[in-house]
C-alpha cells in the first residue's frame, strides 16, 4: 500500500524528516563505495600533511617552552583537515545544485532540511576517517601521543569532529551561492586554507606581530587546536587571550555558533535557490 | 485537473510570467508550446512547487500549489529537462532512493523500482550506474523516477530534447500508453509535431502568456482555415487559371506569378477542391498540382508568437 498523504502528526513528521535524512546519507555512502578511488584520494592527503609537517618542520621547529614539536603539531594538522571538510562539502553541494537531481528532490515530498542535513551526515563520517586514519599514522609514523586519559583523549576527537560538523554547515552554505565544483573550491579553500596558518595549528603566536596576534588569538581555528592540545595532554603555547585561556569553552561555542547560524541559513537558502 | 488563474513570476526585472491562466481537464494532455524563454519551464516549476509564484493562483489534483504543497508533491511526477538522477549510483539504486523519499518502506520501495526497471526495459541495465547510461535510457529511467508513486498528474519540461528519432517515439509510445491509464499529462515542448502529436489541447506561450489555446486543429483553424493550391503549367495557363477559380471561389486568390501557382483560403474544403477542378477541367487549363492544403502547426506557431512573425514580416 503507498501512502499519498502527508504526515498527520507531529511524531511522524519528525519520523520522516529524519528517515530522510538517512535516506540521503545512505546515498553518499552508495556513491562513495562506487568510488573507492576517491576515499583513497580523500584520506591521502591528511597522511601526507602528518608525515610532511611531522618531518620537514618537526625537524627544524622547536618549541619555545620546550616539549616534542610532533606533539604540538598533530591538534593542528587534525584541525586543519577538519576545517577543510568545508572544501568538500561546498564542492558536493554546489555539483548537485547544478545538476538536476536537486529539482526531483525539491518536487517530492521530503523535510525541508534533510537533503543538506543527510550530506552533512555522510560528510561527518568521512571526518571520522579522516581523524582515524591520520590518528593511526601518527601513532606509527609521526611519533603522536595522546597524554590524557582515554575519555579525554575521545573528548578531544569529538571536538574536533563538532568543528568539523560546523565547517561543513558552512562550506554547504558557501556551496549554495557558486556555479559549479570548481567555484565552490575557489570559494572555500582560498581562504580557509591560509586561515589555518594564521593560527597556532604549526607554530606558537609569540613572534606574530601585534594586530596579527590578535586576529590569530581569535580564530576559531586557535580555540579548537588549544582545546584539542589540552584534551590530548600534548604541549601547548603560552595563551594571552580569554578563548586561549579557556579553549573548550571557546571552541564548543565557536562550533555550535556556527552551525547555529549556517544551518538554518542553508536551509533556507536552499529552499529558494532554483538551481537553474 | 490543473487550474492556472493569472499567474504571475518575476525574476528581477524581467516578467517571466504576466499572469497565465490554463485549465487542463483530468485524462488529456495540454501541450505547453513556445519559443525559448517564453515562461514555459517556469510555468511548470510554479505547477511542481518548485517556484512559488508571485501572483494569482493554481490548482494542481486538487491541491493548492502553495498552501498544500506538501500534499501534492505526493500527487505529480515531474522530469525535466535534465535527467535528475544520480549519476554514480545504478539504475534500481536510483529508483530505491527516490522511493524512499516519498517514504515508502524498504521493501515497497524495492518491488517498485523492479516493476518500473521492467515495464520501461531497463532490467538489464539495472545494475550499471546511470553515467553509463545512453540518452534515451537515461529519459526512460528519469521517467519512471517520476512514476514511482503513480502519480494522477505528470509534468514533462521538454521531454525528447536531445533524442534520437526512435527514442522519441517510443518515448510517445510510453506516454500514450501512461495517458491511456488516466493520467494527465503537462508537456512543454519546442517541436510542433510533438504537441500535434501527443497533446489534445495545446497552450501557445510567448513572452510570459498564454498567446492562444485549443485543439490543434481549432488552433489551425483561428490562423486560417484550409487553402486550395493550384500549380500551373505554363505561365499561359495562369490568367485563364485564374478567371476559371474566380469563377467557382469567393475567395480573393493570391498569385505567385514567378512560381504559376495560385493559393485561396476556402472554408468548405473538399467540396471547394472538386469545383475547382471542374472549373479548371473545362477552362481547358494545364494543372501541374492541385491540392488542399491544411495550414501546418508551424504556421500557426509563426503567426500567433512575436518574434518569429516579425522575422517573416521582414523576409
Amino acid at each position: 500500500m503507498i501512502t499519498l498523504e502527508p504526515p498527520a502528526t507531529r511524531a511522524q513528521r519528525l519520523r520522516w524528516a529524519l528517515s530522510d535524512t538517512f535516506v540521503i546519507a545512505g546515498r553518499s555512502y552508495s556513491q562513495l563505495r562506487t568510488q573507492p578511488g576517491q576515499i583513497a584520494a580523500e584520506l591521502v592527503a591528511p597522511v601526507i600533511m602528518t608525515i610532511l609537517f611531522g618531518y620537514v618542520f618537526g625537524s627544524a621547529i622547536s618549541l619555545p617552552g620546550g616539549g616534542d614539536y610532533r606533539n604540538y603539531l598533530m591538534p593542528g594538522i587534525f584541525m586543519q583537515v577538519m576545517a577543510l571538510s568545508a572544501v568538500a562539502a561546498a564542492t558536493s553541494v554546489a555539483e548537485d545544485m547544478a545538476r538536476g537531481i536537486i529539482d526531483r528532490f525539491r518536487a517530492q515530498p521530503i523535510a525541508r532540511a534533510a537533503v543538506l542535513a543527510g550530506r552533512s551526515v555522510a560528510d561527518m563520517s568521512k571526518d571520522w576517517l579522516s581523524l582515524a586514519t591520520m590518528s593511526v599514522c601518527g601513532l606509527l609514523i609521526a611519533g603522536w601521543r595522546p597524554h590524557s586519559t582515554p575519555l579525554e583523549t575521545l573528548a578531544g576527537f569529538a571536538l574536533l569532529a563538532l568543528f568539523g560538523y560546523a565547517m561543513i554547515w558552512l562550506g554547504t552554505y558557501i556551496g549554495l551561492f557558486v556555479k559549479n565544483g570548481a567555484q565552490a573550491d575557489a570559494a572555500t579553500f582560498g581562504w580557509l586554507f591560509p586561515m589555518t596558518f594564521l593560527a597556532n595549528a604549526f607554530v606558537p603566536l609569540e613572534g606574530l606581530p601585534g594586530w596579527l596576534r590578535a586576529i590569530a588569538d581569535w580564530n576559531p581555528m586557535s580555540a579548537v587546536v588549544s582545546a584539542a592540545r589540552e584534551l590530548f595532554g600534548n604541549p601547548g603555547s603560552a595563551a594571552a587571550s580569554w578563548p586561549l585561556q579557556h579553549p573548550v569553552t571557546a571552541s564548543l561555542c565557536w562550533s555550535l555558533l556556527i552551525i547555529a547560524v549556517f544551518a538554518p541559513l542553508a536551509v533556507r537558502r536552499y529552499r529558494t535557490a532554483a538551481s537553474r | 485537473m490543473i487550474h492556472a488563474e493569472g499567474v504571475r513570476k518575476r525574476f528581477g526585472t524581467t516578467e517571466a510570467l504576466r499572469g497565465v491562466d490554463l485549465d487542463v481537464p483530468r485524462g488529456s494532455v495540454c501541450g505547453l508550446l513556445g519559443p525559448n524563454g517564453a515562461g514555459k519551464t517556469t510555468m511548470v516549476r510554479v505547477l511542481t512547487t518548485l517556484l512559488r509564484p508571485d501572483g494569482g493562483s493554481a490548482r494542481v489534483a486538487g491541491c493548492d500549489v502553495v498552501r498544500d504543497a506538501e500534499r501534492l508533491r505526493y500527487r505529480i511526477g515531474l522530469a525535466g529537462q535534465h535527467a535528475a538522477l544520480d549519476e554514480l549510483l545504478t539504475g534500481r539504486r536510483n529508483l530505491e532512493l527516490f522511493g524512499r523519499l516519498y517514504h515508502l518502506p524498504r521493501r515497497t520501495a524495492r518491488r517498485r523500482a523492479e516493476e518500473l526497471l521492467e515495464r520501461f526495459g531497463l532490467t538489464q541495465a539495472a545494475n550499471r550506474p546511470v553515467r553509463t547510461y545512453s540518452g534515451g535510457m537515461r529519459r526512460r529511467l528519469d521517467l519512471a523516477a517520476s512514476l514511482i508513486v503513480s502519480p494522477p498528474v505528470l509534468f514533462m519540461d521538454e521531454p525528447t530534447t536531445g533524442l534520437d528519432p526512435r527514442s522519441r517515439l517510443a518515448l510517445w509510445d510510453v506516454l500514450r500508453r501512461l495517458v491511456a491509464e488516466g493520467t494527465t499529462l503537462l508537456l512543454t515542448t519546442q517541436y510542433l509535431d510533438e504537441a500535434d502529436h501527443l497533446a489534445d489541447r495545446i497552450a501557445v506561450m510567448d513572452a510570459g502568456r498564454v498567446v492562444a489555446a485549443g485543439s490543434p486543429s481549432a488552433l489551425k483553424a483561428k490562423v486560417g482555415g484550409d487553402r486550395v493550391s493550384v500549380a500551373f503549367r505554363d505561365a499561359a495557363d495562369l490568367a485563364p487559371g485564374v478567371e476559371a477559380v474566380r469563377g467557382v471561389l469567393p475567395g480573393e486568390p493570391e498569385i505567385d506569378a514567378a512560381e504559376r501557382r495560385l493559393v485561396v483560403p476556402v472554408s468548405d474544403g473538399a467540396a471547394s477542391l472538386v469545383r475547382v477542378a471542374a472549373a479548371l477541367d473545362a477552362a481547358g487549363v494545364g494543372v501541374e498540382d492541385l491540392g488542399l492544403r491544411r495550414p501546418t502547426l508551424d504556421e500557426v506557431f509563426l503567426a500567433l508568437t512575436d518574434a518569429p512573425a516579425k522575422e517573416k514580416e521582414a523576409a
